[in-house]
């Protein structure tokens, strides 16, 4: 009798019942996410992972506009047969830099996040144009318009300056040469080419759609799915250190 | 409000609403005019357009009502206001049929990608947040806030509080899904799961949200009940917390005040544990919570029975509400999270599975004694199935919450089937009992139109779903399997593509499924067309209820 009739306060005070209620919710979300912001082994120390370049961000901002993340992930998970469908599992440190991050829920495609580097420009160009061109039984759907649609050079800087207020270590000078170096990472010709790949460790300079002019959103696309995953040398990587 | 003076004049909520709407529609023009992307153009025109809208309707309003407000009670019986109700109802209608077509589109594009046809505004991508943000937020959000607004009054003998207040919630959540849905098909997205939206119409939404709060919460105050019924905890749950879950979710900078896209506060690993955390607690919450508040009123009343226990509902409800917020790490198992929280999200969801069955046991038996009506009401029959399915998804989450199972089951349509057995099963079949009974109530009709066609709905809806979550079993574990597969001599069986080509004949069994959803869909639209449209005759309230002919 007494404990049911103690219940009666939230009951008949919705004040109470309100403050009761935001009481209960807010231990597990906090138990569980502001751990994650200071324990230092939530991210592992890793050389080598940096901040997207201009023309890689402009990408993803299209893998992002797309919603690719519904049918592909980027996030291989530490199974046998993953690692060897895809490569090593996974690291926090991979995606620290991503707002928002891609690791997806879904795989009506296969995951992405080392396809970078497995496929040529031309077979993007191609499979993205038209994927049943390359892969008959596929159910991806067709993006022609991406190579019609070019990239505002000039827009870039202020993504990156955005970025840079939310946590992401874009430098002074990376930002105000970022609409220069978004050019010059898809035109091996360009002048800026030796500053930009200073700039920007292991980012590959190419003519992605193999196209001349202002970059487009096929050159962007491709220039993002070229690196991802490629940034960190599993060689050099020490997994007992980060052992978690 | 003063009671004799016959001088009329315009509310301190109805002028300071109008001068409010028209700033707003200067300011939106502006923006318009310095949008630097069409969508954020389009949007700001729309919102331009819809704020003037708003003035017009708010000034004419004010010329067609008689100088007094509507009372608060006539002849001691409280003068409900069943205006947005009736709103948000026929929304809940209309944008769940809009919904259930565009999953249609979706399903068939998957058998077959040539209905993609190339074109950015219809690729699956964009459709996709499409159909789920118009299942759960507008359909599902509509029933929610048409059954509380209705709940919370009938529960608490008052009349809902506010004038403006309650229009301004129905029309302004309607406009938020406006903005939402237009925005996927222009690309504007966060790719946020759930949380697509972008920062212009989270902004919109956290307004809107704050006056429901407002709204339900004013209400319950001034109740003429002593006790706060327990459908209306649930609804309070599930509004504070939907709050609490989209503010910590979406803190996001845009890169300019005049452009769509902004860059989300939080990165990486972060990132991901905060989008689970609201991810899962949007299905804990918003289908779960809210909807077990209906359960918790809907059921009672039309099976005219009381609620099974009421200790059970106190317990069901603390525990319900604790438990849920922990569990939305088990979308990321042997995922970049750290171990711990994995552990600690797989232990409290399967925790999770005895609340969850309290909940769908005090449902069911409410039913005691009352069984032999699930023969002859089919309103009833949708209810309570609805909540067998209830049963059956919770316990389908907490085995898939278990990291041996996720393991196969994550990334797979088996994941796709058990969101769809909760969502068509659960979510809509007591969402569609629901507003088989409100319909009625609200327009003062005996009952509905046809009980004849309701049992077609729910016997061709039942179907659907059979068909669709079976096949979404079947081709999930499949390919998790084949992902798994590995032959004699140690290779990895089937290359991917073969897994997708397995999955094709699946996909067709599902779309037929969801089909028939949608028809047994437009079957109840009908039906409650007609109880609006023709039903009339059959009105005999002993109270004049209308305060000025």
């Amino acid at each position: 009798m007494s404990f049911w009739s103690r219940h009666q306060i939230f009951e008949k005070n919705s004040i109470i019942l309100i403050v009761g209620i935001l009481l209960v919710i807010a231990i597990g979300g906090l138990v569980e996410i502001t751990p994650l912001f200071y324990l230092k082994s939530t991210i592992e120390a890793v050389d080598g992972v940096r901040p997207y370049t201009p023309l890689e961000l402009a990408g993803r901002n299209v893998y992002v506009r797309e919603g690719c993340y519904l049918c592909h992930s980027q996030m291989i998970r530490p199974l046998r047969d993953e690692v060897e469908r895809y490569g090593h599992f996974s690291l926090a440190a991979e995606s620290m830099f991503d707002h928002p991050f891609q690791w997806g829920s879904k795989r009506t495609g296969p995951d992405l996040a080392r396809v970078g580097a497995k496929y040529s420009d031309d077979w993007h160009v191609t499979h993205l144009t038209n994927p049943r061109a390359i892969v008959p039984q596929s159910v991806m759907p067709g993006y022609p318009f991406l190579s019609q649609t070019e990239v505002d050079p000039d827009s870039i800087t202020d993504h990156m300056r955005t970025l840079k207020a939310v946590g992401v270590p874009y430098t002074d000078d990376q930002i105000a040469s970022a609409g220069a170096d978004l050019k010059a990472q898809a035109d091996p010709d360009n002048a800026g080419g030796d500053a930009f790949s200073k700039r920007y460790a292991k980012a590959v300079v190419r003519n992605f759609d193999g196209k001349t002019g202002t970059p487009t959103e096929m050159d962007a696309l491709i220039a993002y799915l070229q690196m991802l995953g490629t940034l960190v040398d599993f060689k050099l990587y020490n997994e007992k250190a980060n052992l978690r | 409000m003063s009671q004799p003076s016959i001088s009329k004049s315009m509310t301190i909520g109805e002028s300071g609403l109008a001068v409010v709407f028209a700033v707003t529609a200067f300011l939106c023009v502006i923006a318009a005019a310095k949008a630097l992307d069409a969508p954020f153009a389009f949007h700001a025109a729309l919102s331009a357009a819809a704020s003037l809208a708003a003035v017009f309707c708010i000034v004419n309003r004010y010329f067609d009502r008689p100088a007094m407000l509507p009372p608060a009670e006539i002849n001691g019986r409280p003068n409900y206001n069943m205006g947005p109700i009736k709103f948000s109802s026929f929304m809940a209608m209309f944008w769940g049929i809009a919904g259930f077509l565009v999953g249609l589109i979706i399903a068939s594009q998957l058998a077959w990608p040539a209905l993609n046809f190339d074109l950015p505004w219809t690729s699956f991508g964009r459709l996709r947040p499409l159909h789920t943000s118009a299942v759960i937020f507008a359909f599902g959000g509509n029933v929610l806030i048409a059954s509380s607004f209705y709940v919370v009054q009938k529960s608490c003998r008052v009349r809902l509080a506010g004038d403006l207040a309650p229009w301004f919630v129905v029309v302004g959540y309607n406009f938020f899904i406006l903005v939402a849905g237009t925005g996927y098909l222009l690309g504007v997205t966060q790719s946020k799961e759930y949380a697509e939206p972008e920062w212009y119409a989270d902004l919109w939404l956290t307004i809107v949200w704050v006056a429901y709060l407002l709204v339900f919460l004013a209400t319950i105050i001034k109740r003429k009940e002593p006790h706060i019924f327990v459908a209306n905890w649930f609804y309070l749950a599930f509004i504070v917390t939907i709050a609490v879950l989209h503010l910590g979710n979406n803190p996001a900078l845009p890169v300019s005040v005049f452009g769509s896209k902004s860059y989300i506060a939080w990165g990486g690993i972060q990132d991901a544990m905060f989008q689970w955390w609201y991810g899962h607690n949007a299905v804990g919450f918003f289908l779960t919570a809210g909807f077990l508040a209906i359960m918790y009123y809907f059921i009672p009343k039309r099976a005219e029975r009381p609620i099974y226990s009421y200790r059970l509902s106190i317990i069901h409800f603390w525990a319900l509400i604790f438990l849920y917020i922990w569990a939305g790490p088990h979308h990321l198992h042997y995922t970049a999270l750290p171990d711990w929280t994995q552990t600690l999200g797989m232990t409290f969801s399967i925790m999770l599975w005895m609340p969850s069955w309290g909940g769908m046991i005090n449902g069911l038996m409410t039913l005691s004694g009352a069984w032999d009506k699930l023969r002859t009401d089919p309103v009833l029959r949708m209810l309570v199935v609805s909540v067998a399915f209830y049963g059956m998804s919770t316990f389908e989450g907490p085995m898939m919450s278990i990291k041996v199972v996720n393991s196969l089951s994550h990334y797979t349509d088996w994941t796709i089937g058990h969101v769809h057995s909760g969502a068509l099963g659960w979510v809509g079949f007591v969402s569609f009992g629901a507003l088989y009974c409100l319909v009625p109530w609200a327009w003062n009709r005996k009952g509905l139109y046809s009980l004849k066609l309701v049992n077609w709905h729910f016997w061709i809806a039942t179907l659907g779903i059979v068909l669709y979550i079976s096949a979404m079993w079947v081709s999930g574990i499949l390919q998790g399997l084949m992902w798994r597969a590995y032959t004699s001599l140690g290779f990895l069986e089937y290359s991917f593509i073969e897994t997708v080509e397995a999955m094709h004949p699946f996909y067709i069994i599902r779309a037929a499924g969801g089909g028939l959803f949608l028809i047994g869909a437009l079957i109840m639209a009908y039906n409650l067309w007609m109880t609006v449209r023709v039903g009339e005759q059959e009105v005999q309230m002993p109270v004049a209820l209308q305060p000025a002919e």
